[in-house]
C-alpha cells in the first residue's frame, strides 16, 4: 500500500444514494484473476449503452469530470455484495477519495484495505460539495494528518479511525502487522486445542 | 458475571489482542472460499511468500459462475480460468475443494451448514456477504473482502471493530402460507437497507425460536440486506439436532460435550443490547418485492405506491427511478404484475424444505404458457434428496427446468440470465438492477410465491391456494 499523507484532486458528483456495489462494478466483470484493469469497466451500465457507446448525461462521461480523483455521492455507497473488485474498479480509475453521508461497512473496510480513503461527512455539507461541483470545477485538498478537507471556499473536517490513519499514513501491509502478534495467535491455538 | 449476549460470548471467546484505539484481532474459525472472489488474494499470497496457515479451517466450493446444465460444460472461457485458478490454488495450498464433480458441491452457505462446518459458537468468515446465512447455528458469520480474504488464509486472523448489538423479537406465529422469507422481507420493508449498519443483530422471540434451522437460515442470510454485518439466532434443541451427525461435527460423546457447551451460548436472560425493535409474526403476510432493493416490497395484497406517498424527496426520487426501472404503474395491483421468468433457488432458498413447498404448490399444475420457470438446488445432496422424494419429477411434469446446484440466476454470473426488459419473480435475496441480467426486473419472493407466479403467471396469495392449507 502507498502511504497516504495529503493530495489535491478534482471532484465528481453523484448525486445518487444506496448505490450498491452492482452498479459500481456489474458482475460481468468479476470474472477476472487479476486486481488490475477494472476501471474500465467502473459504473458500467450507467456509463455505456448496450451497444457500448458512453452516455452523454453520466457524469463520468463529461469531459470537465476527466482526471478525476475524489468521489463525492450519496447515502449508503457501496451497499450490496461484498465485492473488492468495486473499490479496485474506482482505484483503477483514478479515485483517491470517496465523500459520502455513509457507507456500507463491507466496503467502507474494502476502501480501506486498498488505501481508498472513504471519509464520512455530514449529509449537508456532503450536498453542497455536490451541488458546487456540479455548478463549476471544484478542486480539493484532502489532508488525512490534519483530518481536513479544503478548497472552493470550502473548509471541513472529518473523523478518522486513528487505527486506520496509521496504517494509511505510513502505507503499512496489515497482514505484515499481524504477523508480529504470532506469538499471541499461537498461543490462542495451544489454549484451543488444551480445551477441545 | 454481568448477562452477556451471544454475540458479546462469542467474541469474547475468540479475542486473542485487544488495545485502546485498535479493532480487536479476532481468530477465525472456518473460512470459506469459493472462485469468485479468491484468486487475487491467493496472488497476494504467492506474491508475498506467504503460506495458508490453517488449510484444515479453510473449505472451498465453486458455485458463483458454475454451469447447472447437466453436463456443466463451461463456455465461457474466463469462467473456466476462474474455476481452474481455484483448483490450483487449493491443491497448492493444500485445502479441501467441492469441486464441480463431487456430491459435496453447492453454495458455499449451503454446504458449509450442510457438512456440518458450520457450528455454534463459531467465527465463520467468506469472500462472500451472504455468509450471514451461517448465523443461523448461533455463529457469528460475516462477509469479508479479498484483501481481508488473504489476511485470514494467512494469520486465521481478523481485525474486527466490536460492533453495536441489535435485538430484532419477533412475537407470535407467522400465519399459514407465510413464510420465512416473508418474515425476512417484512422486516426490511418496515425498516429499510440501512436499520442494521454497523450492528450484528441477534432474531429472538417465539416465531423465530419456531422456525426450522432451513427457515432461520432464509431470515439470517437476509440480514446483510438490512445492512447488518451479520444476523444470528441462539442455539437451541432444533440447532443441535440440525447438526447431529453432519460429516465434519463432532461425534459420540465429544458431540454431547459439544452440544452442552453450544446451549450455554445463547443469551443470558436480561442481557442488554444497544438497540431493540420488535415486531408481530401475526401481522405479516406474504411478501413481493416491487422496485430495485429489497426494501422496496410489500404484501401481496397490496398495490404499486406512488412516489408522492413518500415522506421525504430522497424517497421520492428513489421509488420513481426504481418503478422507472421496473416499469411499474402506481396503483397497480401486485396481483395483476405479470410474470415473465421464475427462478427457484440461491442460498436464501433453495433448501430441501423451499424445494417441498414450491412443489407442493406445482404438484399437478402447470407453468404458465409464455413463463420460463427454473429450479436450482442449493447443493447435490438436495439435489439427491429433492429426486429421492420425487420433486424433480413432479417440478419437470410441471413444465419446470430442474438443475445442478450453483448460484444460477441468482447473480446471472453463468448462462442462467433474465433478459433486459424480462420480470422475474425470484426467490433469491436482491432485487438490485441488472442483478439477474442487464435491464433484467427482479420481484423477491417465497418459494410456494414463485411457484404460485410460474403457474398463474402473475402473482397470487399463496393462502388463497387450496394446496398450502
Ligand atoms: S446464491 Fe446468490 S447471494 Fe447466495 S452466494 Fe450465490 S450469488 Fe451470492
Amino acid at each position: 500500500m502507498e502511504p497516504f499523507q495529503t493530495f489535491t484532486g478534482l471532484v465528481c458528483p453523484l448525486d445518487r444514494s444506496n448505490v450498491d456495489t452492482d452498479q459500481i462494478i456489474p458482475k460481468q466483470f468479476l470474472k477476472r484473476v487479476e486486481r488490475k484493469g477494472f476501471g474500465e469497466c467502473l459504473f458500467y451500465n450507467w456509463r455505456f449503452d448496450q451497444d457500448g457507446n458512453k452516455k452523454a448525461d453520466f457524469v463520468l462521461n463529461q469531459p470537465k469530470y476527466a482526471g478525476t480523483s475524489i468521489l463525492v455521492a450519496g447515502e449508503n455507497f457501496g451497499c450490496g455484495s461484498s465485492r473488492e473488485h468495486a473499490p479496485w474498479a474506482l482505484q483503477d480509475y483514478g479515485f483517491k477519495t470517496i465523500i459520502a453521508p455513509g457507507f456500507a461497512d463491507i466496503f467502507f473496510n474494502n476502501c480501506q484495505k486498498n488505501g481508498i480513503l472513504a471519509i464520512r461527512l455530514d449529509k449537508e455539507k456532503v450536498e453542497e460539495l455536490i451541488e458546487a461541483a456540479t455548478e463549476k470545477t471544484l478542486r480539493l485538498t484532502v489532508n488525512l494528518e490534519k483530518q481536513t478537507i479544503e478548497g472552493g471556499g470550502f473548509h471541513f473536517t472529518f473523523d478518522s479511525d486513528p487505527y486506520q490513519k496509521e496504517l494509511f499514513i505510513k502505507g503499512l501491509d496489515e497482514i505484515a502487522v499481524t504477523m508480529m502478534h504470532e506469538d499471541e495467535i499461537s498461543a490462542f491455538e495451544k489454549k484451543r486445542a488444551k480445551e477441545a | 458475571m454481568r448477562p452477556r449476549t451471544i454475540i458479546e460470548k462469542i467474541w469474547d471467546n475468540h479475542l486473542i489482542h485487544r488495545e485502546k484505539g485498535k479493532p480487536d484481532l479476532l481468530y477465525i474459525d472456518l473460512h470459506l472460499v469459493h472462485e469468485v472472489t479468491s484468486p487475487q488474494a491467493f496472488e497476494g499470497l504467492r506474491m508475498n511468500h506467504r503460506k495458508v496457515r490453517r488449510p484444515d479451517l479453510t473449505f472451498a466450493t465453486v458455485d458463483h459462475n458454475v454451469p447447472t446444465t447437466r453436463n456443466r460444460e463451461t463456455k465461457d472461457p474466463i469462467s473456466k480460468v476462474q474455476i481452474r485458478t481455484l483448483e490450483k490454488n487449493c491443491k497448492d495450498f493444500g485445502i479441501e475443494l467441492a469441486d464441480i464433480y463431487r456430491p459435496t458441491q453447492g453454495i458455499v452457505h449451503v454446504i458449509g451448514p450442510e457438512l456440518g462446518l458450520t457450528q455454534p459458537g463459531k467465527t465463520i468468515v467468506c469472500g462472500d456477504s451472504h455468509t450471514s446465512t451461517h448465523g443461523a447455528f448461533g455463529a457469528i458469520a460475516f462477509g469479508i473482502g479479498t484483501s481481508e480474504v488473504e489476511h485470514v488464509l494467512a494469520t486465521q486472523t481478523l481485525w474486527q471493530k466490536r460492533p453495536k448489538t441489535m435485538q430484532i423479537k419477533v412475537n407470535g406465529r407467522l400465519g399459514l402460507g407465510v413464510a420465512a422469507k416473508d418474515l425476512i422481507l417484512a422486516i426490511i420493508a418496515k425498516y429499510g437497507i440501512a436499520v442494521g449498519t454497523g450492528y450484528i443483530v441477534e432474531y429472538t422471540g417465539e416465531a423465530i425460536r419456531s422456525l426450522s434451522m432451513e427457515e432461520r437460515m432464509t431470515i439470517c442470510n437476509m440480514s446483510i440486506e438490512a445492512g447488518a454485518r451479520a444476523g444470528l439466532i441462539s442455539p437451541d434443541q432444533t440447532t443441535i439436532d440440525y447438526i447431529r451427525g453432519r460429516r465434519f461435527a463432532p461425534a459420540g460423546e465429544a458431540f454431547e460435550k459439544a452440544a452442552e457447551k453450544w446451549l450455554a451460548l445463547a443469551t443470558d436472560e436480561g442481557a442488554a443490547y444497544d438497540r431493540t425493535i420488535e415486531i408481530d409474526a401475526g401481522e405479516i403476510e406474504p411478501q413481493v418485492t416491487w422496485g430495485t432493493n429489497p426494501s422496496m416490497g410489500g404484501s401481496v395484497s397490496g398495490s404499486v405506491p406512488d412516489p408522492d406517498s413518500f415522506a421525504t424527496e430522497e424517497k421520492r426520487q428513489a421509488v420513481k427511478k426504481a418503478l422507472a426501472y421496473m416499469d411499474l404503474t402506481p396503483g397497480t395491483a401486485i396481483r395483476d404484475i405479470p410474470i415473465d421468468v421464475v427462478f427457484i433457488g440461491s442460498c436464501t432458498n433453495s433448501r430441501i424444505s423451499d424445494l417441498r413447498q414450491a412443489a407442493k404448490v406445482a404438484q399437478g399444475k402447470h407453468v404458465r404458457e409464455g413463463v420460463r420457470a427454473l429450479v436450482v438446488p442449493g447443493s447435490q445432496q438436495i439435489k439427491k434428496q429433492a429426486e429421492k422424494e420425487g420433486l424433480d419429477k413432479v417440478f419437470t411434469d410441471a413444465g419446470f427446468e430442474w438443475r445442478e446446484s450453483g448460484c444460477s440466476m441468482c447473480l446471472a454470473m453463468n448462462d442462467d440470465i433474465v433478459p433486459a426488459g424480462k420480470r422475474c419473480a425470484s426467490t433469491s435475496n436482491r432485487n438490485f438492477e441488472g442483478r439477474q441480467g442487464t435491464g433484467s426486473r427482479t420481484h423477491l419472493v417465497s418459494p410456494a410465491m414463485a411457484a404460485a407466479a410460474a403457474i398463474h403467471g402473475h402473482f397470487v396469495d399463496v393462502r388463497e391456494i387450496e394446496k398450502v392449507h
